[in-house]
């Protein structure tokens, strides 16, 4: 019953929102798409145990691939293209995800091939750096050829289509008015419910088990005959196909996308939320991604409301205000608690869940 | 009917100036606790990095079940058979007993990611023999009732126990135990040696470090002892513990007269 309310919460929430404003509806589904970022990297970083500072790359990559291949750029630019393709590029997003998959996943395992003898806070720093390479490359691969049109970004980026429908523009059912961002928020939470059920059925396997050995204790884990070079490149590869994904989303849910989008400042809070919420714990992964997306904006709107520049004279202003309130609610969090939000529970899951069939089944 | 398991010829290995094995050689059979002893810097735990591929021989020839192995990566050492505990317990300390031995049945089982994803068919019979097996492994050692407690959170005995169930899931031909007595008080000991006991009658070989000389002599079939990285004995515990140069390894020379101080 429970599980019922909440999920038509869910499917309710942006048609009440909307009534309200669509710039609501616009948070939610960036926090949405946050969430699945978040995800990503809490295999990464949560079962694998690897800590990954330059995840906003992957983010990048499957952005750039969808906005490259759903936008008058390249044909606009190379004549050859503009030949092969004469009613210009304009790949399905449908068909651009799985290609995102595929990019996002080999450039992840790319990136965590030379890495591998690494660990803490070496991994990080080298992790960082590949951050900062992808975006550099994005800003400045306008010349010799103009691929990424550097710094000025893309435009012009086709919205998803569904079914012949285009969810870049409002559906009117005569009793009911979805509007755009309400259309994304369905198409986004139902790829985060995909991802959800794809992590937790891979935490809950021989797979992540040998993950989260990995992040225990990777000589232990050795000892036990596990590959860790080929588990950790799988849990690089995994973790940066749902940054791919989420990428895409982005880039056609924005309609434009410039290198600014990605900088390190953005991995560090896809860290952060899964830190916050409770690294390595699904539920507690999603809470700090959607509670990092959203507060900043909620206190854009309380900022703007009482109007805190005249209030402070001007000395304060809200996007100081912000991030300062943020910092402050961090460092609260994380020393009441220390291991997140929502960390995973202390007891083991066959107790909880299955204590008859394991009994039974030793017995057997 | 026995059968040689582990078969090391001329193992060496240098470190620097240091010979830290030097022509080491020994022969392991199934249904056997092998012990392998010497004084501090000897050379035991060196052989034991050496035969589990943790450290790369310089040379030496190593077979397994007659079929010959090259020590040079851990995980592949663990699959051709032979399973490790560790001196300082290595346990995965935030997973529950029953998923460290869960994690130890890993080189011994194949679903893959997709398998994981889609939940097949034979994904989920695999996962349920893992857990089965691992709830038996943890009732054969003695924790069964503590299969749902984070391992940080058992006592020191049953974590050692814990890290041989562990070892036991990798289903291996030989048991490689690193002072699994260290630091354990009288009652744990004995439930420790009963332990052994068990897994030599169920025909696995053991090969044991110990530092504690009655358990070994009490427990091991045979005995290697060890001094400056060259075998200096090798026999049953009776013969090993009259020898002259073991009883000047552990206290020095000119000791032959208090000869019956050595067997403590």
């Amino acid at each position: 019953m429970k599980k019922i309310i909440f999920v038509v919460f869910l499917l309710l929430l942006p048609l009440a929102l909307q009534q309200v404003g669509n710039f609501w509806v616009r948070t939610l589904d960036m926090a949405l798409l946050y969430v699945l970022l978040a995800i990503g990297l809490n295999i990464v970083v949560g079962y694998a145990g690897l800590l990954d500072l330059g995840y906003v790359a992957f983010f990048a990559v499957g952005a750039y691939l969808y906005a490259l291949l759903a936008s008058p750029h390249l044909t606009e630019t190379f004549a050859w293209i503009a030949m092969m393709f004469p009613n210009g590029l304009h790949l399905s997003l449908w068909l651009v995800i799985p290609l995102a998959v595929v990019v996002a996943g080999f450039f992840g395992i790319l990136l965590g091939a030379p890495t591998l003898r690494l660990r803490g806070d070496y991994l990080a720093i080298v992790t960082l750096g590949f951050g900062e390479i992808i975006r550099v490359f994005l800003n400045n691969l306008d010349h010799p050829a103009n691929i990424t049109n550097g710094p000025k970004g893309l435009g012009q980026i086709d919205s998803v289509r569904f079914l012949g429908l285009d969810i870049g523009k409002k559906l009117d059912l005569g009793f009911v008015e979805f509007s755009s961002v309400t259309l994304y928020y369905y198409l986004f939470l139902s790829l985060v419910v995909l991802a959800i059920v794809i992590s937790h059925r891979l935490a809950d396997s021989r797979v992540g088990r040998a993950w989260m050995a990995i992040r225990e204790d990777e000589i232990a884990a050795k000892a036990m005959g596990i590959n860790t070079r080929n588990l950790k490149l799988l849990a690089f590869g995994m973790g940066a196909t749902f940054g791919g994904v989420s990428g895409a989303l982005f880039a056609s849910f924005q309609g434009f996308i410039s290198p600014e989008s990605f900088s390190l400042m953005e991995s560090v809070m896809i860290v952060a939320m899964v830190v916050l919420g409770g690294i390595g714990h699904l539920p507690g992964v999603v809470l700090g991604a959607i509670l990092l997306a959203v507060l900043p904006e909620g206190l854009r709107w309380f900022s703007s409301i009482v109007d805190l520049q005249q209030i402070t004279g001007g000395r304060l202003d809200a996007s100081i205000l912000r991030q300062l309130l943020i910092a402050l609610a961090m460092i609260g969090i994380m020393l009441a608690r220390p291991k997140g939000l929502w960390p995973s529970p202390e007891r083991g899951k066959s107790l909880q869940n299955k204590p008859v069939a394991a009994k039974s089944g030793a017995a057997a | 009917m026995s059968e040689i398991v582990l078969k090391v010829e001329k193992a060496s290995k240098r470190f620097g100036g240091l010979q830290a094995l030097n022509d080491v050689g020994l022969e392991i059979m199934s249904g056997e606790v092998y012990g392998l002893i010497g004084p501090n810097g000897a050379g035991k735990t060196t052989f034991f990095n050496v035969i589990t591929g943790l450290y790369e021989p310089d040379s030496g020839s190593f077979s397994l079940s007659s079929k010959p192995y090259r020590p040079s990566a851990v995980h592949r050492v663990a699959q051709a058979g032979i399973a490790r505990t560790f001196q300082n317990i290595r346990l995965f300390a935030d997973m529950t007993a029953l998923e460290n031995v869960m994690v130890g049945q890993h080189c011994r089982t194949k679903s893959s990611i997709w398998g994981a994803m889609l939940r097949t068919r034979g994904f989920k019979r695999e996962e349920r023999q893992i857990e089965i097996r691992a709830h038996e492994l943890l009732d054969y050692v003695g924790i069964g009732d503590l299969a749902d407690s984070r391992a940080k959170t058992l006592s020191y005995g049953d974590q050692r126990r814990l890290e041989i169930a562990r070892a036991l899931a990798t289903n291996p031909k030989l048991l490689a135990l690193d002072e699994p007595a260290a630091g354990m008080n009288a009652t744990e000991k004995a439930t420790l040696r009963e332990l052994i006991d068990r897994i030599r009658k169920d025909g696995k070989a053991v090969l044991l470090i110990e530092h504690d000389v009655k358990l070994v002599m009490g427990l091991c079939d045979r005995v290697t002892v060890l001094d400056y990285g060259r075998v200096i004995a090798q026999g049953t515990p009776d013969v090993v513990q009259r020898d002259p140069k073991v009883i000047e390894a552990y206290l020095g020379a000119n000791h032959e007269a208090t000869e019956s101080g050595a067997k403590k």
